[in-house]
């Protein structure tokens, strides 16, 4: 242990008081080995195709089958075929989009944010929190993309890309949608590009032990994508460096992704929509509802795989805090909307919320509460937290709930809207239903491909912060 | 064609090891050497005498051309080549084009700094002499290894081979080119 050393005179009662050694968190358990890291991460990848699967392949790519089924259904006849109509214009279209983007963010926040934060922990679940945003991404691009009906107008002469239309006008730069399109899109880039920055070192170790084993296809193609990878030290102090970089850009790019998305509503005249609160609330609720997939995802596969060493109680105690401090966010933003839309006298807007609390889709709003606001509290117990299985359970509570937040923000403001005679109630139709499940095998069928062929974790970020990797020899004592 | 020599590598088996293995080969004054690690060693660089990565002068000058290129190309569609007035507003002011030049800039950063790790990397590459080397293999799992290269000045094949043992190399192997 250090001692302090101090010149000038201590109080008397130091030398009675012991200092407690505030205990690190081990982030990798059983005091493994480096090469045991390789072998666990490698093996998954290197072992037989297991049976379970196949069949999960199987399922997602049926259930993916659905969304395929449906767009094709969309763009041949129209987009009539979804529920949508006068006054409800806007319904599960957005609500999947803004769900799907919302659960995106929580892979950036752990690549990213945790990075800049120097949370160690994050190393061992980054690599498939930030796939999982890359194929949210894709699931939330299919809803604003084929809203429109015929895809090619919508894409190829500028509504969405700056390129004149067909009376050499340009897009509306001023308009929230349009911003919306460079900040998906940039983000999906981004994403992509930083988790295959983080891929680099990992593939070269599949290359060479594929080179090693005889397998020669796959370590051409391994290597292929790992660059020639050398684990150079001059190399790796330019990829920290260009790490570092993309994880401070990372940061503001996240929060602006859902802010931007929020303004679609904000920058609106409709009561409901209208509010300053949005863009914080709106990223509160992204990285409360990503932080739920994660632990959707991660749970089964530290089960499956055996990774408790790697993926510990304790980053299961952090994500469940997360959750909780995220998910009270959540709640006091709901609370403070409808403060302010009682102290703000407007009886419009006064009227909105209390319409959905109380009206035709107060089940929802109830759903939405119970969910959001009242799941996460459960993580204030470390019995709850310790209890893999409710934990499990609970995150799936977190993932419904914020699906109808967004359902209910959308369509109870739309159903009731400034002209009565006009109000209405919207239910999703077959079609919009099949659509949406379907993505939940879109986004299966990617997470499998992703766990049987990339390492699920960064094994070079890893053996970083194990304590064999400290050069001064990983304790105190020196 | 006979194989040159291309220099020497040798082993350490922890990070300890290499760190200190490090300062001897940089403080003896070698230029062209280097330190194959299975991940970035904290303190390394310190240790091999690096300096300061130049991969941020390319972030910026991407960032920079991002914020440019949104803030001009909505100037250009909006004002100049096909001006049309939106909702009684003026044709071009940079509060409204701040949310897309803001994505350019972070996406431009983005690939600008992607591309010059590679290019300060020299990469792609994918033939090197470290990875013809079988101890490669080991290299990116768990071993740690100091490379001098037969084209620094000062190498001499004894000295730098009773260098790396007295530093505490566990083995020594040639590589060749």
């Amino acid at each position: 242990m250090a001692h302090a050393h101090t010149d000038h005179p201590a109080p008397a009662i130091l030398a009675e008081v012991k200092p407690v050694a505030f205990p690190r968190a081990t982030l990798v358990e059983n005091n493994r080995s480096f090469s045991w890291v390789t072998e666990k991460i490698c093996g998954i990848i290197e072992g037989p195709t297991p049976r379970w699967w196949w069949i999960a392949f199987a399922v997602s790519g049926f259930l993916a089958s659905f969304t395929v089924a449906g767009i094709i259904y969309l763009v041949s006849t129209g987009v009539g075929v979804w529920g949508h109509a006068n006054p409800v214009n806007w319904a599960w279209d957005i609500v999947n989009f803004v769900f799907w983007i919302g659960i995106g963010h929580a892979g950036t926040l752990i690549s990213a944010i945790l990075c800049l934060l120097r949370q160690k922990w994050r190393t061992s679940i980054n690599r498939a929190a930030e796939a999982m945003t890359i194929f949210a991404v894709v699931c939330a691009g299919i809803f604003p993309v084929f809203h429109v009906g015929r895809v090619w107008f919508a894409v190829l002469p500028g509504y969405l890309f700056p390129f004149p239309n067909a009376n050499a006008i340009w897009p509306n730069f001023r308009s929230p949608l349009e911003w919306d399109v460079f900040a998906v899109s940039t983000y999906g880039t981004v994403s992509v590009l930083f988790w295959y920055i983080g891929l680099i070192p990992d593939l070269a170790i599949l290359r060479d032990r594929f080179y090693r084993s005889g397998d020669k296809l796959r370590s051409a193609l391994y290597g292929f994508f790992a660059m020639g990878w050398r684990g150079s030290n001059r190399h790796w102090s330019n990829y920290e460096m260009a790490y570092l970089v993309l994880a401070g850009i990372s940061t503001p790019l996240v929060l602006s992704v859902h802010t931007i998305v929020s303004f679609d509503f904000a920058v609106s005249l409709l009561p409901g929509w209208h509010t300053t609160i949005f863009p914080p609330y709106f990223v509160a609720g992204a990285i409360f509802s990503g932080f739920g997939m994660v632990l959707t995802l991660m749970l089964p596969l530290r089960a499956i795989f055996r990774l408790e060493d790697l993926i510990t109680q304790y980053h299961i105690d952090c994500m469940c805090k997360i959750i909780l401090a995220t998910g009270t966010i959540v709640g006091y933003a709901y609370g403070m909307e409808f403060f302010i839309a009682w102290y703000g006298s407007n009886p419009y807007e006064g009227f909105a919320f209390i319409n959905r609390a109380f009206g035709h889709y107060a089940w929802a709003y109830w759903i939405m509460i119970s969910c959001n606001v009242v799941t996460p509290q459960f993580f204030w117990f470390k019995s709850v937290r310790r209890n893999i299985g409710l934990v499990w359970i609970l995150s799936i509570f977190v993932n419904v709930g914020m699906w109808f937040e967004r359902f209910v923000i959308i369509v109870t403001s739309l159903a009731r809207d400034f002209l009565p005679s006009s109000w209405g109630y919207y239910s999703p139709s077959a079609v919009e239903i099949f659509t949406f499940f379907g993505t939940f095998g879109v986004f299966g069928v990617l997470f499998l491909l992703f766990i049987r062929f990339l390492p699920i974790m960064p094994m070079a970020e890893i053996k970083a912060v194990m304590p064999q990797a400290d050069v001064h020899g990983g304790h105190d004592k020196h | 064609m006979a194989a040159t020599f291309y220099g020497l590598m040798a082993r350490f088996d922890t990070a300890p090891d290499i760190y200190h293995a490090a300062q001897q080969v940089r403080d003896a004054g070698y230029k062209n050497w280097d330190c194959i690690t299975p991940f970035p060693v904290h303190g390394l660089d310190g240790a091999m005498g690096l300096g300061r990565s130049n991969v941020p002068k390319f972030s910026l000058l991407g960032g920079l051309t991002g914020f440019t290129t949104g803030m001009s190309m909505i100037w250009f569609t909006g004002a100049f080549d096909y001006p049309l007035i939106v909702g009684g507003k003026p044709y071009f002011s940079p509060l409204f084009a701040f949310p897309i030049s803001y994505e350019l800039t972070i996406l431009f950063t983005a690939f600008a700094t992607i591309a010059g790790m590679f290019i300060l990397n020299w990469l792609p590459q994918h033939y090197h002499p470290v990875l013809k080397s079988k101890e490669i293999l080991r290299g990116l799992d768990d071993a740690f290894y100091v490379v001098i290269e037969a084209r620094d000045p000062k190498f001499d094949l004894n000295r730098a081979k009773a260098l790396l043992s007295q530093a505490g190399a566990k083995e020594i192997s040639e590589l060749e080119a």
